[in-house]
């Protein structure tokens, strides 16, 4: 009896196995599927759009808060954008596109921005968005109504004119080319701030409901200004599942038709169920490499760094080949203003680097912390291929994993570190990406110091036309890599997984579900 | 025939340990592949001739890494042993020993300890200190106290009724001698048992510790870490947690199956 029992377990146990092993087979045939699909645009394009259904999104975060101006978290601001809209919104490529706004100008002296409203806009309660509305939002986010401001970005005002209903000139207090990227932040109606509860936007999709640490539903706003956008679906549900695999299992089971950011072994378990848009997300992952610290003050050692770390590598085992290889503090994802052929400069070549490293006299290597906040697997793995290459130049790497609050605490606050890993989340304005380097930026954390380069983010600053200011932010760029002030390396990309038979979803420099053009095929 | 079924266990536990010993000593000399060598071009690779239990997310030898990952395993379990038998053997042969107000004392204190689930209170050390090996030896050592001073103390006062204990107690000798010459000895195999049980307990809660990150920090090579990091492709490369979770069980049954033999074959001649 005893033994029967034993051999069927056994049995099972192989069956089991062999199974595995089948389904195993399986997974890597999908797998060369799926990347065929990725880099760029989604597959197989078909035409039938069908009007009306339901989406429902897995979300790794819960909500913070409704109210777009105290909410912090990305996931939340991501979602809400749906229901607010901005004077500008963003395209694909980064540019800056009108939205609640008809067109704006800028004065000469870069000093006045006047903004002219389109006049059919209405909120989510029926009430018209007029100029009152945005000097109300401006004046609470640049904290001109006696509070405290909202964001630094608004700071800059001076003060707001409301020459008719539908216009709005705003001055600032000095000139920054860095300004214009802010007005995406959400429109809110006058006086009225129960957004917590009941958030009212003038976005495409309206507030629904939302049960806390469950679900967020919203509805097509059927009045949405811009007709040509007015979207597909009926309904929108963004399920809170904080564990990646529950949110895999339910895509399995069908009750998930969009994960955002999906892993690429969440993808070969999910297989010929879904399909894929994949690309760029403006992320920055850098070793970072505190300029200030002894050898690394050094840029022939920062080089030879540079040349012995083979980014190639990192991205085939640490990203499964899904991510783009950066020469600088910049991603392709904001082609304007992406200097291109940098990520070559430093082609890894352990001769050259050696040769450097004698040339610092660091010949027989040295010592080198490498803190890595332990919450990141991703980071992690990288900084265990790091640890390997480095070996080849006879740098020892002593890894040091601390939680991701101490990180914060004790090297990106304190600058207590030699080198860290890190990704810089993408961030629409050059401004915010590049000013990190700057010499006296509290939080330029490197401790990269180099007067032309501050010169240059100056430059791009007070510049009045894009095409001088992205030749500076280009430049800037250039100024980066030329002085190896870190490990520049890859842009993992962003991969959004969709249930067969949706199509719609646009990938952008930041991290936003652009629903509207989401919707059903036949 | 008597002894046949009891010796078993034992048999198959003495081979486990001794093959994990022995491999633990030979991968100080040698191990298949260097084991934090990275090869992008063969990640995931199945088991084969080359990599006999098929490599990992960076294309590292699965094998190599478990034979490196033993030293870990053992270092852990050896050291928090010791400590908790040196800390138990002192707080149970006082106990034991002395009695009185001073057992009451010391056992309340292990009951204490005891009464904080063991991998809670690894947690809880682990966190208020810096995770990594240290630390990781230390709470496990303090997680295994209370079992040594229980058992220690059981037995002390178990013996300290014979006669021959008493006479030497007549006889007007110190309790030192009393406690080392005439009572440790007879207590060896329970304490015996004791180690190699807890033994095993160390270097699952290390692979506990360290599979959730708290343990064992990279690079030192640790089993728990690896089931961590096999976890996410234990559909694409299931022979990764296969090995290293059999690996594991394998070290623990071994270690549980000698403290049982030793056990068993201690209460046959008595």
């Amino acid at each position: 009896m005893k033994l029967n029992l034993a051999t069927r377990t056994l049995t099972a146990l192989f069956v089991f196995i062999l199974l595995t092993a089948c389904s195993n087979t399986d997974g890597q045939n999908h797998e060369a599927n799926g990347s065929n699909s990725t880099n760029g645009q989604e597959n197989n394009h078909s035409s039938a759009e069908v009007s009306g259904g339901v989406v429902r999104i897995a979300m790794s975060t819960e909500i913070d808060n409704l109210d777009p101006y105290v909410s912090a978290a990305t996931d939340t601001m991501s979602m809400m954008d749906n229901v607010f809209d901005g004077l500008l919104d963003t395209d694909e490529s980064g540019q800056l596109v009108p939205a609640i706004a008809e067109d704006y100008d800028i004065s000469d002296d870069g000093l006045q921005y006047t903004f002219r409203l389109k006049d059919n806009v209405v909120f989510h309660d029926g009430s018209e968005l007029t100029a009152e509305d945005v000097v109300y939002s401006y004046e609470k986010l640049a904290g001109l109504n006696g509070g405290e401001p909202i964001s630094s970005q608004f700071e800059i005002i001076e003060k707001i004119e409301t020459p008719s209903d539908f216009e709005v000139i705003i001055h600032l207090k000095e000139r920054s080319s860095a300004f214009l990227a802010a007005n995406i932040r959400p429109i809110l109606p006058a006086d009225y701030d129960n957004h917590s509860e009941k958030p009212i936007g003038a976005g495409p999709f309206k507030f629904e409901s939302y049960v806390v640490g469950q679900e967020l539903k919203l509805k097509r706003n059927d009045d949405y200004y811009d007709v040509d956008k007015i979207p597909f679906l009926d309904e929108v549900q963004f399920k809170i599942m904080p564990d990646p695999e529950s949110s895999i299992l339910a895509m399995q089971a069908g009750e998930i038709d969009i994960i955002p950011g999906i892993s690429a072994q969440g993808l070969l378990q999910l297989g010929d169920q879904v399909k894929t848009v994949s690309g760029p997300q403006n992320m920055v992952q850098i070793m970072a490499l505190n300029n200030s610290v002894e050898p690394l003050n050094q840029k022939e050692v920062r080089q030879a760094i540079n040349l012995a770390v083979d980014k190639d590598m990192i991205i085939e085992t640490v990203s499964d080949g899904d991510g783009i290889k950066l020469g600088s503090n910049f991603s392709p994802a904001m082609d304007f203003y992406y200097e291109a052929g940098l990520e070559d400069v430093y082609a890894t070549n352990i001769a050259e680097a050696k040769k450097l490293m004698k040339a610092a006299g660091y010949e027989d290597g040295f010592e080198l912390e490498l803190t890595v906040p332990s919450d990141y697997q991703f980071h992690v793995d990288t900084a265990q291929v790091i640890v390997e290459q480095l070996k080849e130049i006879d740098i020892d790497v002593d890894l040091k994993l601390i939680e991701f609050s101490s990180w914060l605490e004790n090297v990106y606050t304190d600058e207590q570190y030699e080198a860290t890993i890190i990704g810089f989340t993408g961030k629409l304005d050059p401004y915010e990406i590049l000013r990190r380097y700057v010499t006296d930026y509290k939080r330029n954390f490197i401790n990269f110091e180099h007067a032309q380069y501050d010169e240059r983010i100056d430059q791009a600053l007070k510049a009045t036309n894009p095409t001088e200011m992205a030749r500076m932010y280009k430049d800037a760029q250039s100024i980066l890599t030329e002085e190896a002030a870190s490990v520049f390396i890859m842009d993992p990309y962003r991969t959004i997984a969709m249930t067969n038979g949706l199509e719609g979803m646009k990938m952008y420099p930041i991290q936003k579900f652009n629903l509207e053009d989401v919707h059903y095929t036949e | 025939m008597m002894t046949k079924p009891k010796s078993i266990p034992l048999f198959i536990g003495i081979s486990l340990v001794v093959t994990i010993s022995i491999t633990m000593l030979i991968s100080f000399f040698y191990t298949p592949y260097d084991p934090n060598e990275i090869h992008s071009a063969s990640r995931l690779s199945s088991p084969s001739a080359e990599h006999l239990f098929g490599t990992d997310n960076f294309g590292r030898d699965i094998l190599s890494r478990i034979m490196e990952g033993s030293q870990t395993a053992f270092l852990t379990g050896f050291s928090a042993v010791s400590i908790g038998l040196t800390v138990g053997l002192v707080i149970g042969a006082c106990a034991g020993y002395f009695e009185g107000w001073l057992d009451e004392l010391l056992m309340r204190f292990v009951d204490a300890l005891l009464a904080f689930p063991g991998i809670l209170l690894a947690i809880m050390l682990v966190s208020v200190f810096e995770p990594g090996m240290g630390s990781t030896i230390v709470a496990l050592g303090i997680m295994s106290i209370p079992t040594f001073a229980r058992i220690i103390r059981g037995s002390i006062i178990q013996y300290k009724k014979f006669d021959f204990v008493q006479a030497s107690i007549a006889k007007g000798a110190g309790s030192l001698r009393i406690i080392f010459r005439h009572l440790l000895p007879n207590i060896t195999s329970p304490i015996l048992v004791a180690a190699s049980l807890s033994f095993s307990g160390s270097v699952l809660a290390e692979s506990g510790l360290s599979y959730l990150g708290l343990g064992v920090q990279p690079p030192d090579p640790s089993w728990g870490r690896m089931l961590k990091e096999a976890q996410p492709y234990i559909t694409s490369a299931p022979w990764y947690v296969i090995t290293t979770g059999l690996v594991i069980t394998l070290m623990v049954l071994g270690f549980n199956l000698l403290g049982d033999g030793i056990r068993d074959s201690n209460d046959n001649r008595a």
